[in-house]
Order: structure tokens, then C-alpha cells, then sequence
């Protein structure tokens, strides 16, 4: 966690990891919350994106509702360590691949890059999974797909920032 | 979704404007007055196809740390386990995946001793075996938003 953020920010920024208030001035409605003029909210916010606390801002989007229905997890064992940057990033060039990434493989867990697909359909999905494999010559792959949605939510990181609890 | 809408959505999937009328700004882009853009934006929230409208934080940015997780749990018991791992409000996802490793959720937490810690409770709440700590090594992409085509656009 880091030490710069003050309280203050933290109270802030609860305001903006939920649905900004629909108003046609919601920072105005922020800052009226917070105590802030809406100037100075509007800078804080600005700078929160400057130093990255946030990755963007903006809508987020539920997926199937877009028209994107499917999605799978592509896991793909690539045991050559010194070729693993390559073909993650081969993987992610795909537009269908949303998230890529290297994690641990174990014991009876040979998989090693991980790539969210999304496509209309799990057979869509598939194929182009296929495709992927066949751009980097990784026969050893599978694609997970979920069954049931047991949560998904966005992390509420200021309900329980140090110094701001019971707010 | 029509394609003023589509227009709309791609705009604010990663820009929406950080300022006093944000919807002026929005309205401009798509040839729309302030009020018909807020009421057109207004309708995707309450409609859904928004599920969302503000920053989307980074938990690496704000000096946390997230991890994807997984259980291989016998199949009759996947809800029980779901429910116990859903408590936690550092799990933001939670799903069960056909494979032999059933049920795959993300942690975030301030640091590394309470993912230690989290994940060391729900294995001995759970009693169905360890949870499997996957957390990143390299990461090349993350994609924040889907273009959509207009019907009539470029």
C-alpha cells in the first residue's frame, strides 16, 4: 500500500470506484461530498490517473450484454523458459486475447501462459485458440471454459483503506 | 445499442472526460447536446450494458497485490467451496471452470502476507485440499476496452 495516499485521497477515490453519481456534473457532487471545490477534485482525479492508481476511466462494460458471449481461458505449456516472452507476446497480439500472461507451472499443472479469448461462440473461441497454436507452434494447450459465475465484482479497495473505515 | 450508442461507448471505455461537463464533452464527439448524450449514457447504466462508470484502479498503482488462484474440488461439493472463497472481499471473481482444477478465483490484498494468510483460511475452512497460488511473472497485455464496429462508420 502505498504511503502517499492520504485518507483524504482514499475518501476520494471511494467515489470513483463505484458508478460516478449521473448528474451532468458529477465531479461538482463529488467535491460537495468530500468537501472539496469542484476544481480540486477535478485535479486530484486528473492526477490519480498520472500516477496510475487507475489504469483508465471510464465505462465498464458487461460483455455478454456488448454482444461478446463467449470467453475462455487458454492456458499453454511452453517448458522452454528463454522462449516464454516471445510467445506470450505472439499470444497477446491476437484481438480476440483480452489478458496474457506468464504464471508458475507445478507439479500436474504443466501450463505455464495464460490468455483470456473472447469470441460470439465457445466453438469461435476454440478456433481461434487453434490459430493461436498454430502461429507459435504450441500444441499443448486447452481452453477453460467457465460453467458457472460464482462472483465478479470490482475490488472496493476504499472501503477498508487504513484510516477511513466505518466512512 | 444503436451506433450513436456504439460511438458513445467507445469513446468512454477508456476516455471519459475528467471535467466540469464531461457530458458537453461526450455530446460533442457524437453530435449530441449535453442532455441527449447524459440521457443516452444514463440509459446503458440503467439498462446494464454499463455495468460501470468510474476509475478502474490498479491494484499494482496503489501499491497492492492480486493473484489467481485455483482448487481442484470434488465436484459435489463446488458450491459449498464457492461460497466460503465468495466471502472475501479481496475475491472479485469467482468461477468454476471445466478441468480437473474446478474452481479459479482472483485475490487482491494490500500485501503479501494477508494473500499468505487468506489463502491459508480458506484451506483449512474448506478441508478440500490446497489452494494453488498462481500469482504473475510476466504480463503482456491487458486489453481495457472492445471497439465496436458502426454499421454506417469506417
Amino acid at each position: 500500500m502505498k504511503k502517499e495516499i492520504t485518507p483524504r485521497d482514499a475518501d476520494i477515490m471511494a467515489h470513483l470506484q463505484g458508478t460516478l453519481p449521473m448528474t451532468l456534473t458529477p465531479f461538482a457532487d463529488i467535491a460537495t461530498k468530500v468537501g472539496l471545490t469542484e476544481e480540486e477534485v477535478i485535479a486530484k482525479v486528473r492526477d490519480y490517473g498520472e500516477k496510475k492508481y487507475y489504469r483508465r476511466f471510464g465505462a465498464t462494460l458487461r460483455h455478454q450484454k456488448a454482444g461478446f458471449r463467449a470467453n475462455g481461458m487458454g492456458i499453454w505449456s511452453v517448458p522452454d523458459q528463454a522462449s516464454r516472452k516471445e510467445i506470450g507476446e505472439k499470444l497477446a497480439s491476437f484481438i480476440e486475447v483480452s489478458h496474457a500472461y506468464e504464471r508458475p507451472s507445478f507439479e500436474g499443472w504443466p501450463y505455464h501462459l495464460f490468455t483470456m479469448i473472447h469470441g460470439q461462440t465457445e466453438q469461435e473461441v476454440r478456433d481461434i485458440a487453434r490459430r493461436m497454436s498454430e502461429a507459435v507452434g504450441i500444441d499443448k494447450y486447452d481452453v477453460l471454459f467457465s460453467i458457472r459465475e460464482f462472483k465478479k465484482t470490482s475490488m472496493q479497495y476504499f472501503d477498508h483503506w487504513p484510516g477511513r473505515e466505518g466512512k | 445499442m444503436d451506433d450513436v450508442d456504439k460511438k458513445i461507448l467507445n469513446m468512454i471505455q477508456t476516455g471519459f472526460p475528467v471535467e466540469s461537463h464531461p457530458y458537453q464533452s461526450i455530446g460533442a464527439v457524437v453530435g449530441l447536446s449535453e442532455e441527449d448524450a447524459f440521457n443516452r449514457v444514463k440509459a446503458m447504466v440503467d439498462s446494464g450494458v454499463i455495468r460501470r462508470l468510474g476509475a478502474s484502479f490498479d491494484s499494482r498503482g496503489l501499491g497492492w497485490t492480486s493473484t489467481l488462484c485455483a482448487m481442484k474440488v470434488p465436484s459435489g461439493r463446488i458450491e459449498e467451496a464457492a461460497a466460503v472463497v465468495g466471502e472475501y472481499p479481496g475475491v472479485t471473481h469467482n468461477y468454476e471452470r471445466a478441468h480437473e482444477f474446478n474452481l479459479w478465483f482472483t485475490l487482491i490484498a494490500p500485501d503479501e502476507e494477508t494473500v499468505s494468510a487468506t489463502l491459508g483460511e480458506i484451506e483449512s475452512r474448506c478441508g478440500m485440499g490446497p489452494v494453488y497460488n498462481m500469482p504473475m511473472i510476466q504480463k503482456f497485455k491487458i486489453k481495457v476496452d472492445f471497439q465496436f464496429k458502426e454499421a454506417g462508420g469506417d
